[in-house]
């Protein structure tokens, strides 16, 4: 789960990382109530979207006076904002951080994740602040030092150290970033994070220490353990499919194509999109409906995958391990029923009751479903349809 | 001969008295499985299906019974401190099936597998089946045939789909082993690969893998070192946008990292042929079997 950068800032301030002062806003009025507050000559005015990338799209902007806070406030709320990590279609802003602005002296990067391959919390610093980290690793891999952290016995003194001499910290403000290091560590266990970022983390000319960015993500399966997490979720920022989805205990990534399809499975339902691509088709989701499908949840996803007119068909690849192919062909029959079926539908049942899950569909004699024996008949055939359907709207949209 | 599990297995089962322990237990048992007993705290004394005791704690159970083996089904919350206890105990294999186990659980567990000798599989895995000989977890039993190839892989469905797919060749397996989809979990390719080396019933090896970390790439280089049986790959997620969990935790392209096609290059690095999509599995094997001169003794069923 990912959250803002206020609210990132927030609970770094909790652990006792400073911070710049600094408050979300919401309006325009707002962020000039806010910033009259300040003592610094500059306000910072931030767009605040889950995306990184911000400041090249222009939604980073100094301010040096009330008028001119309140005037990049009305420019950056409400506009799409597009950033090499947001997708060509942007996100929309409906938030600012507000803060004060800060005298820079040299910029770091600071971040902690959990490295599967040693299966530890690792710590990573950089000289090379404010950079891409992940430019900074494929151009210069020998600018990024690492500590590595023994669970057991946690973030040790000594690696802070050594952290901060390769870093390159000057000997008054070591401490202070060694002390940083240490509360970031803490934050990352305490709070089951999968990514606590400082980019960058600065040293000011009054020699403090300070998280000029502040990024933390959260690991969906210990959400549990923090309502206080959950609560600063912003429903805005996900995807209304996936969101429904996910309401429905369904897995579903929108891919932005015209084929939709579903899948039990997540590796089957990744396969699934790579064979439509694969056939010349634009995959439109991942759609994984898990082991144990119900009629209802079928149905369901058939819902959120018509939910729009993007889909020009839905191809059905199952293969019934758990899940059995009858319940997964009784949830096409009541999904027609339910939803309507508006675009072809092309089903390959395969595995555990397929005989019986056929003859339903057979029986049920739906115009819209075509039942395929083979998963690559069922590929093609769907990417074949989906391109019928689409030139047949076209044609329409003219006449 | 086979991986891992096999005749000699004798299964504990913990949390032996969920829906779904007793459910797959049925199945279990049903396919010859030796499963011993099971472990639900509070409810010693009990008897699953009729016939399986039941023990508070996995030591218990080990004692009475000489269980070497355990599969675990309780709940996410519950489940490190479970592998934990099957550590423990001096269990030879644990097999985790449970989903969703937070990440920074099973970098304990990790820390607490040092210098103990069980080997541990998953979590969120479908489980390991040797077969006509032992099941543990959920892989569906009909579609697995007798024969020489081992099947790895880090997702359940795909598991099936491809084991079905040499089923249908006419190629029979010996053991499949599904790794799971988390991010830190037990063993990874290479354990499982040094084990179907080492077992002289099987000839080659599929191995199936996904997006996200790197293992498929430390794979391809010890296979290249030291694997003297020809391997059969298979990548999913060519599609899949960087930054985005396609369903499994651990199935995600993040700092550049992880795409299939590294991992489809660094496959093909070291020899390895990779089937172009997921409906060619079987075909690709079937291909590199006989290149090899091993498709007659494959061709078991």
């Amino acid at each position: 789960m990912k959250i803002h950068e206020y609210q990132a800032k927030q609970i770094m301030k909790m652990y006792g990382i400073s911070v710049p002062n600094g408050s979300p806003a919401f309006s325009p009025e707002e962020a000039a109530r806010i910033a009259k507050d300040f003592d610094a000559p500059i306000a910072v005015v931030k767009a605040q979207i889950h995306a990184g990338g911000r400041g090249k799209a222009g939604g980073v902007k100094l301010a040096h006076n009330i008028d001119e806070v309140k005037y990049y406030a009305s420019q950056i709320l409400g506009k799409v904002l597009v950033t090499h990590q947001t997708g060509p279609e942007g996100k929309m802003v409906n938030r600012l951080l507000v803060e004060e602005g800060s005298n820079i002296e040299k910029e770091y990067y600071l971040g902690f994740v959990i490295d599967r391959e040693t299966a530890n919390v690792v710590m990573m610093g950089s000289a090379e602040g404010g950079m891409e980290i992940e430019q900074v690793a494929a151009e210069m891999p020998d600018r990024i030092f690492k500590e590595y952290i023994d669970p057991t016995i946690g973030l040790m003194p000594f690696q802070t150290k050594r952290m901060a001499y390769n870093m390159k910290f000057k000997d008054k403000v070591i401490a202070k970033a060694q002390k940083c290091m240490m509360d970031l560590y803490n934050l990352f266990v305490e709070k089951d994070c999968t990514l606590a970022e400082c980019n960058p983390l600065v040293v000011t000319v009054d020699n403090k220490v300070m998280a000029l960015d502040a990024k933390l993500q959260f690991d969906d399966a210990a959400i549990y353990r923090h309502p206080e997490i959950e609560a600063l979720r912003d429903e805005a920022e996900e995807d209304p499919k996936e969101r429904a989805a996910a309401k429905a205990s369904l897995s579903y990534v929108n891919l932005g194509g015209d084929v939709a399809c579903m899948v039990n499975g997540a590796g089957l339902a990744m396969a699934t999109v790579d064979i439509i691509k694969f056939y010349g088709g634009e995959p439109a989701n991942f759609l994984d409906v898990g082991g144990d499908s119900t009629v209802e949840k079928i149905a369901e996803a058939f819902r959120i995958m018509q939910s729009d007119d993007q889909v020009c068909s839905v191809f059905v690849n199952i293969f019934g391990g758990i899940n059995k192919c009858d319940v997964i062909a009784g949830g096409i029959v009541e999904a027609a029923k339910v939803v309507g079926l508006k675009v072809p539908v092309i089903a390959r049942l395969d595995g555990t009751n397929h005989e019986e899950g056929r003859r339903i569909l057979k029986e049920a004699n739906l115009p819209m479903v075509h039942a395929v024996p083979k998963m690559e008949e069922g590929a093609e055939l769907a990417v074949k349809l989906a391109a019928e359907l689409k030139a047949k709207r076209a044609e329409g949209k003219e006449a | 001969m086979a991986v891992f599990v096999g005749k000699d297995t004798k299964l504990i089962v913990q949390g032996i008295t969920g829906r779904q322990a007793t459910f797959h237990t049925k199945i279990a048992l049903e396919y010859g499985t030796n499963v011993v007993a099971g472990v639900a705290p509070g409810k010693a004394g009990e008897k699953v299906l009729g016939k399986i005791p039941v023990f508070n704690t996995v030591s218990e159970a080990k004692e009475a019974t000489g269980g070497n083996a355990s599969v675990i089904y309780v709940p996410a919350r519950f489940a490190a401190d479970a592998i934990c206890e099957a550590i423990d105990a001096g269990l030879d294999f644990v097999c985790c099936i449970t989903e969703h186990i937070p990440v920074q659980d099973m970098v304990k567990v990790r820390a607490y597998m040092k210098g103990k000798k069980t080997r541990v599989l998953g979590p969120n895995c479908p489980g390991i089946l040797t077969v006509d000989e032992c099941r543990l977890g959920l892989l569906p039993t009909y579609i697995h045939k007798k024969g020489h190839v081992g099947v790895i892989s880090r997702s359940g469905t795909l598991t099936y789909e491809a084991t079905y797919q040499l089923t249908m060749a006419g190629i029979g397996q010996t053991t499949a082993v599904g790794l799971g989809g988390d991010p830190v979990k037990g063993m990874d390719y290479i354990e499982a690969l040094e084990a179907f080396n080492n077992d002289d019933d099987t000839l080659a090896v599929i191995m199936i893998g996904e997006i996200g970390g790197t293992a498929e790439e430390e794979a391809a280089e010890w296979i290249k070192a030291n694997m003297k049986k020809p391997v059969i790959g298979f990548i999913s997620g060519r599609q899949a946008p960087p930054g985005k969990r396609m369903g499994h935790a651990g199935a995600i392209i993040s700092g550049g990292k992880g795409t299939a096609d590294d991992k489809i290059k660094a496959l093909n690095a070291a020899g390895i042929e990779v089937a172009d999509t997921v409906a060619h599995i079987g075909e690709t094997a079937v291909r590199v079997l006989k290149k090899a001169g091993l498709y007659d003794k494959c061709h078991t069923c």
